[in-house]
């Protein structure tokens, strides 16, 4: 089957995902990154599932109940900040540093 | 429970605890309620005087009645009931404590008349009483310890009574503190005995210690050194003697009371009831006997050059106590406990008669307003032409303290020395402490004489202005005075040895209590011949001291204190209390306080408690903090990275 270049073109995605979020600075493109990590693993599980039974596939359901919580939550955190911040840009999020 | 009035010897204390709370009571309700005052706290203590003689009285028992109240202390083994004990010991220490205390309670109201302080005064005199039969009932060495402790609080509180004077204050604190190594040695006394017999109740104690301690050995003489180290502070004996002198910041009634008649007296007590362990110790009671006698003759000689009327009279008294110890420490237990009861006699009148002179003298030069000191011997002289009641009467307690037959001093002051001598012929060592207590008998009718010469003879000092309002005491004060006056003359007739073919009441009386160590330690006897010769020094001694101290002393050249000269040579030595109290401070106090402040507070405390342990913790978490304050830059993107980090090295390690 499939099982290895699937796995492979996961873990691409995955790198990819989290290489956004180290290094890109506009909250949105972290955010996609985020979703493009959950999605790489969403294959890996659909991939195994193949040979390890069905509760990969079920997991999956889940994972992407969870993601489209998170998307909600995450995008109206983001319009939150954007309006009192008038920007996205993750260099303006420091709050929490004093001085 | 006997069914008799012995019954009833819980009243007595229960009496002065209720005045003591009474007028406790008052101090802060209607503190200006002098007769009322008055009439609770000399009340009291006439009616437990009453109750000491109705239970005396009707005690006839061999052995000790002991009276459970409660149990106090149930732990393990250790069973301590609150428990009273009535024998033949504790009877005379009542009669004289509930006795003699009436008399100076009685004496107080007129002397403490016009002071501000006058219930307070009452409340701690009445709560000293009620300690002091604690002390003197216990049936057990803790409760015995809780009087004990309590006649040194009420003591402090009495001696810092007029606390506003800084001096007082420090004198109060003094006798605390002394006194507290003392009770040091007393602890760890009971400690061993409570190790070693297993209790601490005197009957169970005395009745097992022959067996279970061996008589001479090493756990014994330390019990006994360790109690005596409890009496030297309490009964102001060498090395710990040096408070009581200071004691006389008190109100004088307070002297006589607590630092004369009783409290002081609380040493020879315990000696006298620990005479069974005494007697199994003979190191101990060489040592016992051989401080008395030494703290005897080493007081006298103080006392020669004393001016302050009380000051005189206080080292008497720490010399007095010292042959109470001769006394005790011998063996001769009835000597000693006799010379306690005419001492208590004698030296409460030497005391009062000193405050009346005092009351007098105070209220001459308040009349005038000066400002001399009215304790001083040269600021008086004379006073026999305005107070012959109290010269009369102090005349007959200088006579009884000097061993003057037929007055009470001269009978116990004979037997303590007649029973060391007699000691003497088996261990030459008595024969030393004898020689010691005999020439102290001779400095003590020299220095008493010389405190009659100068207050009460030759010209009067103290001011033209104010001779006019020197006259003698009230008769609520001089009254109290006659009875001891009396009970100072006649007090030998308690003890008349065989000798005069007397009946040696008190001897025979205390034998249920002294048989134990009179069984262990025959008492020495002398031919009827050399006690006639022994009676025949002392009796020579003490006219050569008084004689001597009438010839020699010249009261027409002394000058008052104010123009007087200082003293020269040994004088001065004399008068500085052979400078004990300067070798106590450089020797103990100052390395004390050195210590606490250089090493103690300012390295231990301040440095290494503080330093390392208290502020060190908080500089760490401070420094801590600041290191810590790089990692928090604030950016998401170093938060996320650290994570990323983190999660690689975990499946780093977890793969790997």
């Amino acid at each position: 089957m499939l099982l290895s270049p699937a796995l492979a073109i996961s873990a691409v995605l995955f790198t990819l995902g989290v290489a956004g979020v180290l290094f890109r600075r506009n909250v949105i493109v972290i955010f996609m990154c985020v979703e493009l990590m959950l999605n790489a693993v969403n294959l890996t599980f659909v991939a195994l599932a193949q040979g390890l039974g069905v509760g990969g596939q079920v997991f999956v359901f889940f994972v992407m109940a969870v993601a489209a919580a998170e998307a909600a939550v995450g995008l109206a955190i983001i319009l939150a900040v954007y309006r009192h911040k008038q920007s996205v840009s993750l260099q303006n999020m420091n709050l929490l540093k004093d001085g | 429970m006997t069914g008799t009035a012995v019954d009833l010897i819980w009243l007595a204390p229960a009496l002065a605890l209720l005045g003591f709370v009474a007028n406790g009571a008052l101090v802060f309700v209607r503190p200006t309620a002098k007769t009322l005052v008055s009439v609770i706290g000399a009340g009291v203590l006439l009616a437990a005087f009453a109750v000491s003689i109705a239970v005396v009285s009707s005690f006839d028992a061999d052995a000790p009645v002991v009276f459970r109240y409660w149990s106090w202390i149930p732990v393990g083994t250790l069973q301590v009931d609150f428990a009273f004990q009535v024998d033949q010991l504790s009877a005379v220490m009542l009669l004289v404590v509930t006795g003699v205390g009436s008399l100076i309670h009685l004496f107080s109201i007129g002397y403490m008349k016009e002071d501000p302080g006058y219930a307070r005064y009452f409340a701690y005199l009445n709560l000293f009483v009620f300690f002091m039969l604690v002390l003197v009932l216990g049936a057990s060495f803790p409760v015995m310890f809780v009087g004990w402790e309590g006649v040194g609080l009420c003591s402090y509180l009495l001696i810092g009574f007029w606390f506003s004077e800084q001096a007082n204050a420090n004198a109060g604190r003094k006798a605390f503190i002394m006194n507290r190594i003392g009770d040091f040695g007393f602890m760890v006394a009971m400690f061993i005995i409570f190790w070693t017999t297993g209790s601490l109740d005197f009957g169970t104690v005395f009745s097992h210690a022959p067996t279970a301690l061996v008589a001479g050995g090493s756990t014994v003489t330390a019990i006994t050194l360790f109690l005596f180290l409890g009496c030297t502070g309490k009964s102001a004996q060498i090395p710990l003697y040096t408070w009581l002198p200071d004691a006389m910041a008190g109100p004088t009634p307070v002297s006589a009371l607590i630092h004369a008649a009783t409290m002081v007296t609380a040493g020879v007590y315990l000696v006298a009831r620990c005479n069974v362990l005494f007697a199994m110790a003979p190191v101990s009671s060489a040592v016992v006997a051989g401080v008395g006698a030494l703290t005897a003759l080493f007081a006298a000689t103080i006392a020669l050059k004393q001016w302050d009327i009380k000051k005189v009279l206080a080292y008497s008294t720490i010399s007095q106590l010292g042959y109470m110890f001769l006394g005790v420490g011998t063996g001769a237990i009835s000597a000693g406990i006799f010379h306690l009861t005419t001492h208590a006699f004698f030296k409460a009148l030497l005391f009062l008669g000193s405050g009346s002179v005092i009351f007098a003298m105070h209220r001459a030069y308040h009349h005038t307003h000066a400002h001399e000191d009215a304790q001083d011997m040269r600021n008086m002289g004379g006073l026999s032409r305005y107070m012959p009641w109290t010269t009369g009467l102090m005349w007959i307690a200088t006579l009884a303290i000097a061993g003057v037959p037929p007055l009470a001093g001269f009978f116990s002051k004979d037997e303590i020395l007649t029973a060391a001598f007699a000691r003497g012929s088996t261990q030459p060592v008595w024969l030393v402490f004898w020689a010691l207590a005999l020439v102290a008998a001779l400095l003590t009718a020299f220095y008493m004489t010389r405190l009659m010469l100068y207050t009460f003879h030759g010209p009067n000092r103290t001011g033209e202005k104010e001779q006019a309002h020197l006259h003698e005491a009230p008769w609520s004060m001089t009254g109290p005075l006659v009875v001891l006056g009396v009970l100072s003359a006649a007090g030998g007739l308690l003890n008349v040895p065989t000798l005069y073919h007397g009946s040696a009441w008190l001897h025979h009386w205390l034998e249920p209590v002294t048989q134990p160590s009179a069984a262990l330690l025959p008492e020495a006897h002398l031919a009827s011949g050399s006690e006639w010769l022994l009676v025949g020094v002392a009796v020579a001694t003490a006219v050569i001291g008084i004689v001597g101290a009438w010839r020699l002393l010249k009261p027409e050249g002394l000058v008052a204190a104010r123009s007087a000269p200082e003293e020269r040579g040994f004088a001065r030595v004399l008068r500085d209390k052979w400078y004990v109290d300067e070798i106590y401070d450089a020797l103990i106090v100052r390395p004390l306080v050195w210590l606490s402040r250089e090493v103690l507070w300012e390295q231990v405390d301040q440095r290494v408690i503080d330093g390392a342990t208290v502020n060190g913790v908080a500089r760490g978490a401070r420094a801590l903090g600041w290191a810590n304050r790089w990692l928090q830059t604030g950016q998401v993107g170093m938060y996320v990275a650290a994570f990323v980090v983190g999660v690689l090295l975990v499946l780093w390690r977890a793969i790997g």
